[in-house]
């Protein structure tokens, strides 16, 4: 008898176990659902901006990463010696035009030809496309999210090029001639050996464009077209944070009245902060290692 | 006698061979011959061009744009210098492992793989026992043979170098290349890494560079003494460690300079 | 089935070869643009640009109030800035060997560095513009400022780190007080490079338009009243450019040709004296 009786208080045990179990599992979830909740409550109203932000974000490292990365490449292996250095300050000098003009140049030069000769063909080609096809139909005005991310592509790629063209120099030289010796072609160097090396850095430059061209003004003002709306297209207007805020401040012209647009600016610094932070530790970390590899 | 006669069956014959970074001449007219399956040691003192010469044998010296070598480096008689000659088979065959140990950022088995694959489609099975040969070969596989998904740079110096040994072996190459193997490495890791190039002669063609006389006494067969670009003396080992035919070289054995 | 070898050689050349593409690809937007600006911008580039003040839609001008204003706000912000800049520089490399406000300092400095200038813009709007009631120069000169700092900081940290510990040493063996190595020795032999830093915060901030927009606004007329709404290049490029009108349009791009050669130009003198001091020693 008393072996039944065990057994009984051993399943009740269990049946404890795991509403016990479950119950701090509900506190844990209370506890992101809460946070959710206060993001979420943050976002409300402001979703069409943060949406274009990041959309035209992602957009813009869809291609600088690959662009930078060839950039480097060419910098740090291909180019000969005496060109290495006024290519380099041509890349930095991309970097240091101001972003107005970026903007400027978008709106009257770069949007009408993009809207005449390669929006009709991402219309005619792209566009039909069962998965992708929504993205990329819609008049082709040349003003849109799709611009926008293009001009932050040409504005975040410097940034992110010099720093991977700096990490990348730091690889000792051994260990590529290491690689080299085994008879490894130099893309098999660069990638299957340097960018592994350097990683950290790598994405920490990526961060570091990125926050650029999360908190990118001007360029994208005068290219998205600031429409309060969202469209499943990259070819329709939208909006950023951003943007957002330089325009609708202009109009307000003497309405103290801007908490709300402070509140949308907050959100904007809350993001690129995080961003630049996780960028910065990167590339710390890979300082340091390389502080205690010599 | 000359070199030539003592060896019977060589390896790499250098011809003329002179070496230039920039306009400065750091080789001058180099003749010599590397037996095959022995050990070759380089000796000289800071800037003699050891190195140097050992660098034209798997031609690293091209990834600079102004280094460049004149003559001829003939290996089964083709001129290794020759432009047509394709960089990456001969470094297949000519590997090369450096002063200070060079893992790749990777796992232990992917640092040995990675060459590998670079000539050869092998299946999984055959590559595992390849990384396993080779590892043998280095004499590290019963120290890493449970760890080979771990990061090769959390090894030990020593283990890190044999770990190179083993990448470039694994390749199978005809020659190898040791540049100071041991600069870096503390006197027990030294001595399994002379052990471990006794063995590896049995299979392949070593030559090694190093500024410490007593190694190159110990582990080689034949023994190139050079002094400011050019070769003074080359003969084997106990020769000229023993009876060198020239004064330069029993000065710097001696130790009365360098 | 191509064999193993040609693959990876072919995959080696097409690589190279889209990298050599990704580097044209970069150079080709810097033509392109320095093409656009000297194309449009040199013909309404007058002299009547440096003369007048900016017109009215349909009426003639220049931008002279403009350039008047971004040279004052500019100025009152390199003064502000580079004090303090050289100040915190100096601490981190000197004196920030141990603590934690040092680290901190440096990671907070170097999250300043690429903050977007817009929140800063955001914040001086708060803490300024909105105490005094309306746009003024100075708020201008003041959120400009907060940009100069993080990189007058991060320039002289690491010039002075350059500086070798012998010349410290040899300093301090004769006697001098720290106060005087610093001042006398250290900051001395780092100056092309602080300058240098000076020069690239000056570029910095001469095209940036965000930060003024919330802050010093614009002025149509001619004001030296840094308590008023100051007129700026950038800011009237903004407006003149999103304008419909035509002449409106002619001298925002004469403006953004003016920023953009004095900020590439500002860029190539202080690389070119960075190099001249680095090989000098």
């Amino acid at each position: 008898m008393p072996n039944l009786l065990r057994e009984a208080s051993h399943k009740r045990q269990t049946v404890f176990d795991l509403l016990f179990r479950n119950l701090t599992r509900l506190a844990a979830f209370a506890v992101l659902a809460l946070l959710a909740a206060i993001i979420g409550s943050l976002i409300v109203g402001r979703l069409i901006p943060i949406v274009g932000t990041l959309v035209t974000s992602g957009i813009a490292l869809l291609i600088a990463i690959p662009v930078s990365f060839g950039i480097a490449i060419f910098l740090t292996e291909l180019s000969p010696r005496w060109l290495r250095r006024p290519l380099g300050i041509a890349v930095e000098l991309l970097a240091g035009i101001p972003s107005i003009i970026y903007g400027m140049w978008g709106l009257f030069i770069f949007a009408p030809l993009f809207a005449d000769h390669v929006e009709p063909w991402l219309n005619d080609h792209i566009g039909t496309w069962p998965l992708l096809g929504p993205f990329f139909s819609g008049p082709p005005m040349g003003i849109g999210m799709l611009t926008a991310g293009i001009i932050l592509a040409i504005m975040v790629i410097p940034f992110i090029a010099s720093v991977m063209r700096d990490v990348f120099d730091v690889v000792p030289t051994m260990l590529k001639e290491s690689a080299y010796g085994l008879g490894a072609t130099t893309w098999e160097v660069m990638w299957n050996v340097v960018l592994p090396y350097t990683k950290i850095g790598v994405v920490g430059g990526i961060m570091l464009g990125l926050g650029r061209a999360l908190g990118e003004t001007m360029a994208v003002t005068f290219v998205i077209g600031n429409a309060h709306e969202l469209h499943q297209s990259l070819l329709m207007p939208g909006n950023s944070i951003s943007s957002a805020l330089a325009n609708e401040f202009t109009e307000a012209v003497g309405d103290l009245y801007t908490s709300s647009l402070i509140e949308l600016g907050l959100i904007l610094f809350f993001i690129t902060f995080v961003v630049l932070s996780l960028a910065r530790f990167m590339l710390y970390r890979l300082a340091k290692g390389e502080g205690q590899g010599a | 006698m000359s070199a030539e006669q003592i060896i019977s069956a060589p390896k790499l014959i250098v011809r003329d061979l002179n070496f230039y970074y920039g306009a400065d001449r750091a080789l001058k007219d180099i003749n010599l011959v590397i037996p095959e399956k022995m050990v070759t040691a380089f000796i000289g003192p800071s800037g003699c061009g050891k190195s140097t010469l050992l660098r034209t044998f798997n031609r690293m010296y091209q990834l600079y744009p102004k280094q460049r070598a004149t003559g001829e480096i003939l290996m089964d008689g083709q001129n290794l210098l020759d432009k047509k000659q394709d960089l990456n088979n001969l470094r297949a065959k000519v590997g090369m492992v450096f002063q200070k140990p060079t893992p790749f950022p990777m796992s232990i088995y992917d640092n040995i793989a990675f060459g590998v694959k670079l000539y050869e489609n092998l299946s999984r099975h055959d590559m595992d026992a390849r990384v396993e040969w080779a590892l043998k070969k280095a004499a590290l596989w019963n120290e890493v043979k449970d760890k080979m998904k771990q990061s090769g740079t959390g090894l030990s110096g020593g283990q890190q170098q044999r770990l190179c040994i083993a990448r470039a072996i694994a390749v199978k190459p005809q020659v190898l290349l040791l540049d100071e193997p041991t600069s870096a490495l503390d006197p027990i890791s030294t001595a399994h890494i002379e052990k471990l190039i006794d063995e590896l002669k049995k299979d392949f063609t070593i030559v090694i560079v190093t500024h410490n006389m007593q190694q190159a006494a110990r582990v080689s067969d034949f023994t190139a003494y050079m002094y400011l670009g050019d070769l003074i003396e080359f003969g084997d080992t106990s020769t000229v460690f023993t009876n060198p035919k020239r004064k330069e070289t029993e000065d710097y054995i001696t130790g009365r300079f360098g | 089935m191509l064999d193993l070898y040609t693959r990876r050689r072919l995959t080696n050349a097409l690589s190279l070869g889209i990298s050599v593409l990704a580097m044209l690809f970069g150079l080709f937007w810097l033509g392109w643009i320095l093409w656009t600006l000297l194309e449009h911008g040199l013909p309404g580039l007058g002299a009547h640009v440096f003369t007048q003040t900016t017109p009215a839609p349909g009426s003639s001008g220049g931008l002279i109030n403009a350039i008047f204003g971004s040279v004052m706000m500019t100025s009152v912000a390199v003064l502000i800035g580079t004090p303090i800049g050289i100040l915190a520089g100096t601490y981190l490399a000197e004196f920030g060997q141990r603590g934690w406000l040092a680290p901190l300092t440096r990671f907070i400095n170097d999250i300043l560095l690429s903050a977007p200038s817009i929140v800063i813009g955001l914040f001086v709007y708060e803490v300024y513009v909105v105490k005094v009631g309306h746009f003024a120069g100075w708020g201008g000169a003041l959120a400009l400022s907060i940009i100069v700092i993080p990189v007058v900081i991060r320039t002289t940290e690491n010039m002075l780190r350059l500086i070798p510990n012998s010349l410290r040493e040899a300093a301090a063996a004769i006697g001098a007080p720290q106060w005087k190595i610093i001042t006398f020795v250290t900051l001395r032999a780092a100056r092309a490079g602080i300058l240098t830093g000076i020069l690239l915060a000056i570029a910095r901030i001469s095209g940036e338009t965000a930060p003024l927009l919330f802050t010093s606004l614009n002025n149509q007329f001619w004001s030296s009243n840094m308590n008023q709404p100051m007129a700026n290049l950038p800011v009237v490029i903004f407006q003149f450019a999103m304008s419909p009108y035509e002449d409106w349009h002619s001298l925002a791009w004469a403006g953004a040709l003016l920023i953009t050669m004095s900020v590439l130009t500002l860029n190539i003198v202080a690389r070119v004296l960075f190099r001249q001091k680095t090989n000098s020693q």
